[in-house]
């Protein structure tokens, strides 16, 4: 058991008299100061104040310094034996309530899309609007936009998008393996598939760079580019920014197999990664379908 | 209990009472964390309160007298924005961080550390939104419903507004997902999901609702971010995006954000009602279903805000058919509370007066919102004060006397002090009177054609806006009265009982008053009625 926590099968949640409350802690107010210092900063830099960059900096910074010290706390408590059958059930409702609140992030973000396709854009190429934009083309994907200069070229989708899927989609195996090489105790299958997870996000992030690169610089595709342009950036930028953060948490998770934290009952802290891994996963599949090929 | 349990876990749940600032600020106890959300919500009360009264004082005359229509516009903006992010959703977070567990026989939230980051990102984000006043261009002045485009001009106020809701989304979203796994996770044994108090479910219910669209309007937010700075076309039309997508996605939020304003409305007022008509809750099954329904059905009404947006005939009607369906759901809860009366044995102290309060203006504010919703007469009231008058009464004597109620019932158990009765009794007619005279006479006006968001209008129009502005200004005194006997009562007041409400029976009353500062440590054995009633109790632990 490495010190650390009771097997699910020694005490149930339900002969679990107490539950953990942890003592009081800085770092929620810590945070509270950071996102302070960015939303202060993200509005001064938007407008051109000197202030702005500064505040937006010292803000990440102490959110960074929050996050590792939140962290470290959250670990040691683990590792001390502080969570059992009850807080683990707790975190596992936690996770996939946070998880629900992210698709329907992404569900405003879809659902603009759908609007714009279906709703909006016939509308902008009826017959009346012929009057007013006499030139204008509703097909998607669309080739330009009715009432403003945009000159580009859309993004196929059986190129690097599909090659990107095909990452994503075997990511999600690597760490299925990895998940199983945790349940059976092999401990090296755990760290290799684990490690290999996060060479992939790290290889699915480079090649978004690089499509990024491509489309601004070859196709002319922007984030002005009209309806096309906006809903192509936006929903892969937001998905790009949730891979990094997914990769970022399976590093941390790496970092501590190869520490010897975990162990075939008690992994929780894993599984949660897993889960916002998969739910990425999902995302670009969505993605992939509604964005680059449909 | 196995020996280890007990050394190995209480070293950390019997950390001393911290003392000082550092009690605040690093708080992980529920009780002080839910304190800290209702005085902050008081302060925000305050501030969206004066600001209310600057927008009565410009209307008390037709012409132009204290402010600019460009000030005045970000009063109605942030007057909005405040009361609904700043007072109302963190008065009822914070009541359901000092009750829910006390009432659960939870030893705390699933999550008390993460509890206080909720709370501790308000104060940032209420600071942004005051400051927005003070830069250059002032404040937002688009609506609280930030439509663009006006929302996608202006100037660098309206970002800090942008930003202050995505911290206050944060913030709630965490608050809703401590409350939803507490409720579902740490109810003692005994208190069954079917049994448990109203507010408990209102709570869990509101709590879902807020998981479920805050996020949307993060997203919604952000790309009126993009359209102002990053080149996007999402509500302009020469892009390819739409203006009216902005109301979708908004009211897509903004629906189901009424019912978190009124969900827990509804659990405190089932809680006040029995107590003091001596008689269970009539119907809670039926009430559970209830508040089940409207939760489901704020999905699927959104674009009754939007009938005057050019919408197929298809579309207004389904949305105002499915709008209607909301009165049934609503009206079973109001035919409920009025059955627990029916014969009760009632006494009528102040949490009770606040409830019945409730009954009646609610009501009187649902049956306005029916009005609304057919869909021919909206097409006239849209944007009138008819609205204003609507919203009002399901705002403030909907969510907000139920919080008075809910403040002045749990009192004594909070602070272990009385409050005065003759203070409460008297905030509580005055707000009444002076409320309706506020309100009423704003349903003439806008039958009468008098928009909303101006301020000057038209001369016949006066008579009426003269009372209006008369009765908010008496109003807001009025709540004066509240805040002595607050401040009063926890300082002087007399010691309170363990149950000081004869027919109180949920299980926040058998425990002592004050309420211990670590309750519920070991979880009690329950045997519970219906709405939380409390039929025998074994165990339990308090520090």
């Amino acid at each position: 058991m490495q010190g650390h926590g009771t097997a699910a099968g020694e005490e149930s949640a339900a002969q679990q008299t107490r539950y953990f409350v942890p003592p009081p802690s800085r770092w929620p107010l810590v945070g509270a100061v950071a996102l302070f210092c960015i939303g202060l900063g993200a509005a001064f830099a938007l407008n051109g104040m000197l202030l702005g960059p500064l505040s937006l900096g010292a803000g990440v910074a102490i959110l960074v310094w929050m996050l590792v010290g939140w962290f470290r706390d959250v670990i040691r408590e683990s590792r001390a034996g502080s969570y059992r059958a009850r807080e683990d059930m707790s975190f596992r409702w936690g996770m996939g309530w946070f998880i629900f609140s992210e698709v329907m992030f992404f569900a405003a973000f879809f659902g603009a899309l759908y609007y714009v396709r279906v709703i909006a854009l016939p509308e902008l190429g009826d017959e009346t609007h012929k009057l007013l934009w006499p030139d204008f083309n509703p097909a998607w994907p669309l080739q330009t936009a009715p009432g403003i200069d945009a000159v580009y070229q859309a993004m196929g989708a059986w190129g690097l998008p599909a090659i990107n899927t095909a990452i994503l989609l075997s990511s999600g195996g690597t760490l299925t393996w990895a998940h199983w090489g945790m349940i059976e105790g092999k401990r090296s299958q755990l760290a290799w598939g684990l490690g290999i997870t996060v060479l992939l996000g790290m290889l699915f992030l480079s090649l978004q760079a690089y499509e990024y690169h491509h489309a601004l610089s070859e196709l002319g595709l922007s984030f002005a580019s009209g309806a096309y342009g906006m809903t192509f950036y936006m929903m892969t930028g937001f998905h790009g920014m949730h891979v990094l953060v997914g990769t970022l948490i399976l590093a941390v998770i790496w970092v501590r197999v190869l520490r010897g934290h975990f162990s075939e009952h008690n992994h929780f802290a894993f599984e949660a990664a897993a889960w916002y891994w998969h739910f990425v996963d999902v995302v670009w599949l969505l993605l992939f379908v509604f964005v680059y090929w449909l | 209990m196995n020996i280890a349990d007990g050394t190995q876990v209480a070293s950390h749940i019997q950390h001393d009472k911290p003392r000082g600032l550092a009690r605040w600020l690093f708080a992980t106890n529920h009780k002080d964390i839910g304190t800290l959300y209702l005085w902050f919500s008081f302060a925000m009360f305050i501030s969206g309160g004066v600001m209310a009264l600057g927008i009565r004082a410009e209307l008390f005359s037709p012409g132009l007298q204290f402010w600019q229509p460009e000030l005045f516009n970000q009063l109605t903006t942030l007057h909005g924005l405040v009361m609904v992010f700043g007072a109302i959703m963190p008065a009822f977070t914070g009541l359901a961080n000092w009750m829910l567990p006390l009432m659960i026989g939870a030893p705390d939230m699933a999550f008390a550390r993460m509890n206080n980051w909720s709370f501790w990102l308000l104060p940032p984000a209420a600071l942004l939104l005051m400051i927005s006043f003070w830069v250059p261009g002032g404040a937002a002045a688009a609506g609280w419903t930030l439509y663009a485009p006006l929302s996608t001009q202006g100037g660098m106020g309206t970002d800090l507004t942008i930003f202050a809701i995505h911290i206050l989304g944060v913030s709630s979203i965490m608050g809703a997902i401590n409350i939803v796994v507490t409720v579902l996770n740490l109810r003692a044994p005994g208190m069954t999901l079917m049994k448990m108090p109203m507010f408990a479910w209102a709570s869990l219910i509101t709590a879902y609702l807020i998981i479920a669209v805050m996020p949307v309007l993060a997203g919604v937010v952000t790309m009126v971010l993009t359209d102002r700075h990053f080149g996007t076309h999402f509500f302009n039309a020469a892009g390819g995006g739409d203006p009216v997508m902005y109301q979708h996605i908004f009211w897509f939020f903004g629906h189901p954000e009424v019912y978190i304003m009124a969900l827990p409305a509804f659990g405190i007022v089932s809680q006040v009602i029995p107590t003091f008509a001596r008689k269970p809750l009539f119907g809670y099954t039926s009430m559970v279903y209830a508040t089940s329904s409207i939760a489901i059905l704020s999905f699927m009404v959104w674009a009754h805000h939007m009938f005057t947006t050019g919408m197929p005939a298809t579309a207004q009607l389904f949305f105002m058919y499915a709008t209607m369906l909301i009165a049934v759901p609503t009206g079973v809860k109001v035919f409920n509370w009025v059955a627990t009366m029916w014969e009760g044995a009632m006494t009528f102290e102040t949490p009770m007066l606040f409830a019945i309060g409730f009954v009646m203006l609610f009501t009187i504010g649902g049956l306005s919102g029916v009005i609304l919703s057919v869909a021919a007469v909206d097409i006239q009231l849209q944007d009138t004060y008819y609205v204003v008058a609507h919203f009002h009464y399901v705002l403030v004597a909907g969510a907000l006397f139920s919080l008075f109620s809910a403040v002045y019932y749990w009192f004594p158990k909070m602070t272990g002090k009385m409050y005065s009765e003759k203070l409460g009794q008297l905030h509580f007619w005055w707000s009444l009177v002076w409320f309706n005279i506020t309100f009423f006479p704003m349903h003439f006006l806008g039958l009468a054609g008098m928009p909303r968001r101006i301020p000057d209008y038209a001369l016949q129009f006066t008579d009426f806006n003269a009372i209006a502005s008369v009765g908010a200004f008496m109003f807001g005194f009025g709540q004066l009265i509240f805040f002595y006997n607050m401040v009063r009562s926890i300082r002087h007041g007399q010691p309170a009982p363990q149950k000081p409400w004869e027919g109180a029976n949920t299980l926040e009353w058998a425990i002592a008053t004050p309420a211990p500062y670590h309750s519920f440590v070991v979880a009690p054995q329950l045997e519970v009625g219906d709405n939380g009633v409390i039929l025998e109790m074994k165990g339990g632990e308090h520090h």
